[in-house]
């Protein structure tokens, strides 16, 4: 039976099929289910079939996943503009509403910078943060809707998975830090090439650390409400912890002590310590608003905070994937 | 078309634990290259289990089982790359269009590029779904996305489709049309085809079918052997006294009848000329009778005395029906 003869149609094709295969004796029932009513959409012309061929794994197939993942998470951003447009609420509300609201009672203590300035670093941590955390939570809306399966059962390592969802997060939440960077103007801060990468180098790191720890939460809890539930916990008080809103010094002891052991002080002191070398402001001011995470007197460099936050991200990140290698 | 040949699939006392409880208690069967092989099983039988272990998602307890000539535990990557799956549960991206879900898993399963969109382009054709292709998923009824996830399970010429349940919950004329597509695709690619349903019509387009009960194959055959194994036609009549009439069945005709159903119901061969006389000697008052060829739900019900809840209500089983439907003792 040649192929050409297969394909001549869809009707006699399928009884031919059935037929072919069908164990001898008695008329099929097959024949007269295909045969009787309307006939089903009939395919197109008769074509050469496409064979398609799955390569072994390689490093080329998992390049190539990760892109996939990570690209969908983009798609999928772009295409929620009410997303976009949500997540970028709360840090509007403040650091214009809080900001302006406070800046009446903290004019004294600010030696003359706009409160607005001074939490506009904290601002920027934060925008990223909350778009990583809402990122991190697609893998348990994935689940939900049965889309992580797909991805599951593919020829490629789960890592290739996770660190496709890692990326695809982090580079959404910098893309809405980015709309953020944007109002520096508007908190008397001025633009400068290293300004820009600096924080973009920041907020990629602390996105890219947010998501991987999103993703490591996500893994575990399989409801969406929990898992908000979860993030709300853990990263609301980190939030405020971390001295985003206010300068990480002279603090109550147990505050500095939590202050020291929050992860995100020390996304948050460098990217203020940047911001601020960019402003001309009194020595005065720069010592009250920009003291910096110190432990025993001894003022951590920024680079070393900086690298805090890309080691915790990538073992948070190696645990996403163990766990999700794990999993069946 | 080898049916005899190479097997596709050989699985080999396969068993799977969920704590104490077994959800699949050592099956052993083998499906030829190039066959449509069907699980028929009422709800939590194990059929979705043992479709789990032989796509690898799931690990099996003990027992093992090979899948286009590789086992499922040590190298699972090699039968990742030879199945296609589509699953009881949706599985698609909502919020991409049909031919970005389509694409996203030519990435995953890494196709060569250029031959993507001729590819999609063909399974998306097969199953009627090319002018649909950049429609938006969560736009599509329930029976396009069905379609869409057969489409998707191809993309990437897999040597053995594993279908769980791929026609659940739709209309019979849906139904149908996929029926016809997965045979199509089977003459088409040369592809051997796992599925599971419980429909027991369904079946009837499968070359061979397992039927499996509570975690165990309880019979397997082609569908036709299967029924010509049963021997007889399904007799049922509606009496005022069902008691009276089973006693009178025993006396008279010797035949063992039983109530399903509220209804009396016996096999005997050759339904047309037993009726007549059943009404020209019958003592009990008959007030209906129907006689059917013997289906799967027969075959199901000599293998394990029950019927499977879900056929009762499928319309289509009627046309599977020789009906003949006498009321009120009116004569022919
Ligand atoms: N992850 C699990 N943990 C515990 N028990 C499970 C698990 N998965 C399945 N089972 C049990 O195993 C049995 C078989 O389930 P399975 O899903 O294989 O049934 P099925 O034949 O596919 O049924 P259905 O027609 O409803 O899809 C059921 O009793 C189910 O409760
Ligand atoms: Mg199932």
């Amino acid at each position: 039976m040649s192929r050409e003869h297969r394909l001549s149609g869809p009707e006699p094709m399928v009884i031919t099929a059935s037929a072919s295969v069908a164990p001898a004796g008695g008329p099929s029932t097959t024949t007269s289910l295909a045969g009787g009513g309307p006939a089903p959409t009939p395919p197109a012309e008769p074509i050469e079939v496409v064979r398609v061929h799955v390569p072994q794994r390689s490093a080329r197939s998992e390049y190539r996943a990760v892109k996939i993942v990570w690209r969908r998470e983009l798609v999928r951003f772009v295409n929620d503009r009410m997303r976009i447009v949500t997540s970028l609420v709360q840090p509007f509300l403040f650091l214009f509403v809080l900001g302006s609201g406070l800046q009446q009672l903290s004019a004294a203590g600010t030696h003359g910078v706009d409160l607005k300035t001074f939490i506009y670093p904290g601002i920027l941590c934060m925008t990223v943060m909350f778009t990583a955390m809402f990122s991190a939570a697609s893998i348990v809306w994935d689940r939900e809707f049965g889309f992580l399966r797909e991805m599951m059962v593919a020829p490629v390592r789960r890592s290739s998975i996770v660190i496709g969802k890692a990326l695809g997060g982090a580079t959404v939440a910098t893309v809405q830090g980015l709309i953020v960077l944007c109002l520096a103007w508007a908190v008397h801060i001025p633009y400068s090439l290293g300004l820009i990468f600096g924080v973009v180098g920041i907020q990629v790191l602390l996105a890219f650390a947010i998501t991987s720890f999103g993703i490591m939460v996500a893994i575990r809890i399989k409801q969406m409400q929990s898992f908000m539930g979860v993030m709300q916990m853990v990263v609301m008080p980190m939030y405020f912890i971390s001295g985003a809103l206010f300068p990480a010094r002279g603090l109550p002891t147990w505050l500095t002590v939590l202050n020291r052991i929050d992860p995100l002080a020390y996304a948050v002191d460098p990217m203020r310590r940047l911001v601020f070398s960019h402003l001309q402001i009194s020595a005065a001011a720069r010592r009250v608003l920009d003291p910096g995470l110190s432990w025993w007197g001894w003022r951590m460099p920024a680079i070393l905070e900086v690298a805090v936050i890309a080691v915790l991200g990538a073992v948070m990140l190696a645990i996403a994937v163990a766990e999700f290698s794990a999993t069946e | 078309m080898d049916v005899t040949g190479t097997r596709a699939i050989t699985v080999d006392n396969l068993l799977k634990r969920y704590g104490d409880f077994e959800a699949v208690k050592g099956v052993s069967f083998e499906v030829g290259q190039g066959e449509v092989f069907g699980f028929l099983g009422p709800n939590g039988a194990g059929k979705s289990t043992t479709i789990n272990m032989l796509c690898t998602l799931t690990r099996p307890t003990s027992g093992r089982a090979e899948v286009a000539g590789h086992d499922v535990v040590s190298a699972r990557d090699d039968v990742r790359r030879n199945i296609g799956l589509v699953f009881q549960d949706p599985t698609l991206d909502g919020y991409l269009t049909a031919l970005q879900n389509l694409r996203l898993h030519a990435e995953l399963y890494g196709v060569e590029s250029a031959l993507v969109l001729p590819r999609a382009k063909q399974v998306l054709q097969m199953v009627g779904l090319w002018d649909r292709r950049d429609g938006v998923v969560q736009t599509f009824s329930g029976g396009m996305r069905r379609r869409l996830e057969i489409a998707r399970g191809l993309m990437h010429s897999p040597r053995v489709l594993f279908l769980d349940e791929p026609t659940i919950g739709l209309d019979p004329q849906t139904r149908r049309s996929i029926w016809t597509y997965i045979r199509e695709l089977q003459e088409r690619e040369q592809i051997t085809i796992f599925m599971t349903t419980h429909y027991m019509d369904e079946a009837e387009w499968c070359d061979r079918i397992a039927i499996m009960d509570a975690g165990q194959i309880v019979a397997l055959d082609a569908p036709e052997t299967l029924k010509a194994g049963v021997g007889t036609d399904r007799v049922t009549i509606q009496t005022d006294d069902n008691e009276a009439a089973i006693a009178a069945l025993a006396a008279d005709f010797g035949v063992e009848a039983r109530i399903v159903e509220g209804h009396v119901t016996f096999g005997v061969a050759g339904g047309e000329t037993f009726v007549p006389r059943l009404f020209s000697e019958f003592s009990v008052p008959v007030t209906g009778v129907s006689v059917s060829r013997p289906t799967l739900d027969d075959v199901f019900m000599s293998y394990t005395g029950s019927t499977i809840r879900d056929a009762e209500e499928d319309p289509a089983k009627a046309r599977n029906r020789t009906m003949m439907r006498m009321m009120g003792g009116a004569r022919r």
